[in-house]
């Protein structure tokens, strides 16, 4: 085991050396990405101020991630509550296809969205990545939804409604406040995916590009490098931030539930 | 039916789109937006002979199988490790720790490894500055080896947790059983923790090599034109060439491939595992 921990260790540091990097040349006042580091300067933060058209990038991500986020939380909530609660014909292939994006290259949901959209006529914009996303986000939304209804006590609805309550108002009253962590937990993942995935915006996005999109389009000028890695470490704290909030809600959640699998897959 | 709205929305944004690549490969692309919908097979007959194609979808597989191959044989120490070496109230520690990276911009991530393999890029100027290194390496970047390195440090997570789930399911009195009964500890753990959690090295298999055979970012910007994959081409003949229908054909060709491999592969790990399905509960 001694040997196993030393190499898990190792293992770590190669996951993370990469990400390490990024604030480390963020606020390197050098224009090249290379050693010896040369004085610290937070010059390339403030010259993201003057990207405007980053701005709107953002802007356009923030407007697709919250609502494909809304959006696959809600599909999740059916899905989970009716695996959870029913088992019916066809059950097992019905969910294995809504999982499908979970292991399907972006590339291929990308297209046949592209195909469908242009054969039907319409103009692709923010609205076919916000359908894009919704479609890959609902499989992680499913996956942290189901753990916290999985290990719902039915009897505590019950309850409810032998006290007479309707099912909308159990659902509201008793279901809800007890899946609320998991749910703020599916939240936050789906918003975490939808604002990093770029396959599907880049396909799907139109004229006005998302910020993944962007910053692809910004790694073609040498002269930005520096501050693409100053972009990447304001995302990539972000994204740590609201994993790890979003881990605290879905262990309160398997706790209150009294599950815990150990992890978001 | 509760699962209805998540079932309908997987049927109309999923199933059909699906459907209609499969239809307008058959198809021939004769302006902009507009098609010749009669029934054709010259895409196919273009895709599977135009040696160009042939060389992408092969390096795609082998990239692919390699990438596999090498996250799956990395990860399953580290999956190991955490669920027999490590105390219980630190496991989901670990595991957070392990998936971290895996939800931090994908772009990002692999930019970085361009930045790092580059000509004059962190890893040959760090050498240079330790003294290591005169002449910068120029083997590193723009090639399929920076490919596989960069899409097997994306995928790590990926491969770890299926096989960690499996292993966490393996009932521990069977292993002492088996000790009891004389195996040693190499034994013990080839035919029994081995077998047990064969259905989780499965299932890290394929959703690793599935999701890496269509990957577009990654030699894109570390493979260099010797470096291109399936998902490259099927991009261009979508968003460059105007091709729809070709495009269309080799993304069914692809998925064809991988779905044949997989289920071949499904039906091989079923066997490893003693024909049972699934570890223990």
């Amino acid at each position: 085991m001694k040997t196993l921990k030393v190499y898990a260790i190792f293992y770590l540091i190669f996951l993370y050396a990469p990400i390490f990097l990024l604030p480390l040349f963020a606020f390197n006042s050098s224009t090249i990405i290379a050693f010896p580091l040369e004085s610290f300067t937070t010059e390339w933060f403030t010259q993201l101020l003057t990207l405007s058209e980053m701005h709107g990038a953002l802007l356009n991500s923030l407007k697709i991630a919250v609502i494909s986020a809304l959006l696959a939380t809600t599909l999740g909530i059916f899905a989970a509550m009716a695996v959870s609660r029913y088992s019916f014909p066809g059950q097992k292939g019905i969910m294995g296809f809504i999982m499908l994006p979970l292991v399907l290259p972006e590339i291929i949901v990308a297209v046949s969205l592209l195909i469908v959209i242009l054969r039907i006529g319409l103009d692709t914009g923010a609205w076919s990545v916000i359908a894009g996303h919704t479609l890959i986000c609902t499989p992680f939304a499913i996956a942290i939804l189901q753990s916290a209804f999985a290990a719902l006590d039915p009897a505590l609805e019950e309850a409810a409604y032998d006290l007479g309550e309707t099912p909308v108002s159990t659902f509201r009253l008793v279901t809800l406040p007890l899946v609320m962590p998991g749910i703020i937990s599916a939240l936050l993942i789906s918003f975490t995916i939808s604002m990093d995935e770029f396959i599907i915006a880049f396909f799907l996005t139109g004229a006005d590009p998302t910020l993944p999109v962007y910053l692809f389009s910004m790694l073609r000028f040498p002269k930005l490098l520096p501050a693409v890695m100053a972009l990447g470490t304001i995302l990539v704290v972000l994204s740590i931030l609201l994993i790890t909030i979003a881990e605290y809600f879905r262990r309160r959640g398997a706790k209150r539930t009294g599950n815990d699998t150990g992890g978001f897959l | 039916m509760l699962v209805s709205p998540t079932a309908l929305y997987a049927l109309l944004l999923l199933a059909i789109p699906l459907a209609a690549v499969v239809l307008i490969s058959f198809w021939t692309q004769t302006g902009v937006r507009d098609f010749d919908t009669t029934f054709t097979l010259a895409n196919y007959k273009e895709a599977l002979t135009d040696p160009l194609y042939r060389q992408l979808m092969l390096r795609s597989l082998m990239v692919s199988g390699l990438v596999t191959l090498i996250t799956v044989l990395l990860a399953f120490p580290i999956a190991y490790f955490v669920s027999f070496g490590v105390k219980p109230e630190h496991k989901s520690l670990w595991i957070f720790l392990i998936t971290i990276p895996f939800w931090t911009s994908y772009l990002i991530r692999v930019f970085l490894w361009k930045v790092i393999l580059g000509y004059n890029g962190v890893l040959n100027s760090g050498l240079k500055v330790v003294g290591l290194l005169e002449e910068p390496l120029s083997f590193i970047l723009y090639n399929v080896n920076a490919v596989i390195l960069t899409l097997a440090h994306a995928y790590a997570p990926f491969a770890i947790l299926p096989i960690f789930v499996a292993l966490e399911k393996i009932d521990r009195s069977l292993l002492e059983a088996s000790r009891d009964l004389g195996e040693s500890r190499t034994m013990t753990f080839l035919r029994v923790t081995l077998p047990l959690a064969a259905p989780g090295v499965v299932a890290a298999v394929l959703i690793v090599f599935i999701p890496t055979i269509g990957d577009y970012v990654t030699p894109r910007l570390v493979g260099g034109p010797g470096g291109l994959m399936i998902a490259n081409m099927i991009q261009t003949q979508f968003l460059r060439l105007n091709n729809a229908p070709l495009g269309a054909t080799l993304a069914v060709i692809a998925m064809l491939i991988v779905a044949v491999i997989a289920v071949v592969f499904l039906i091989l790990g079923n066997r490893a595992a003693g024909g049972k399905k699934g570890g223990r509960t």
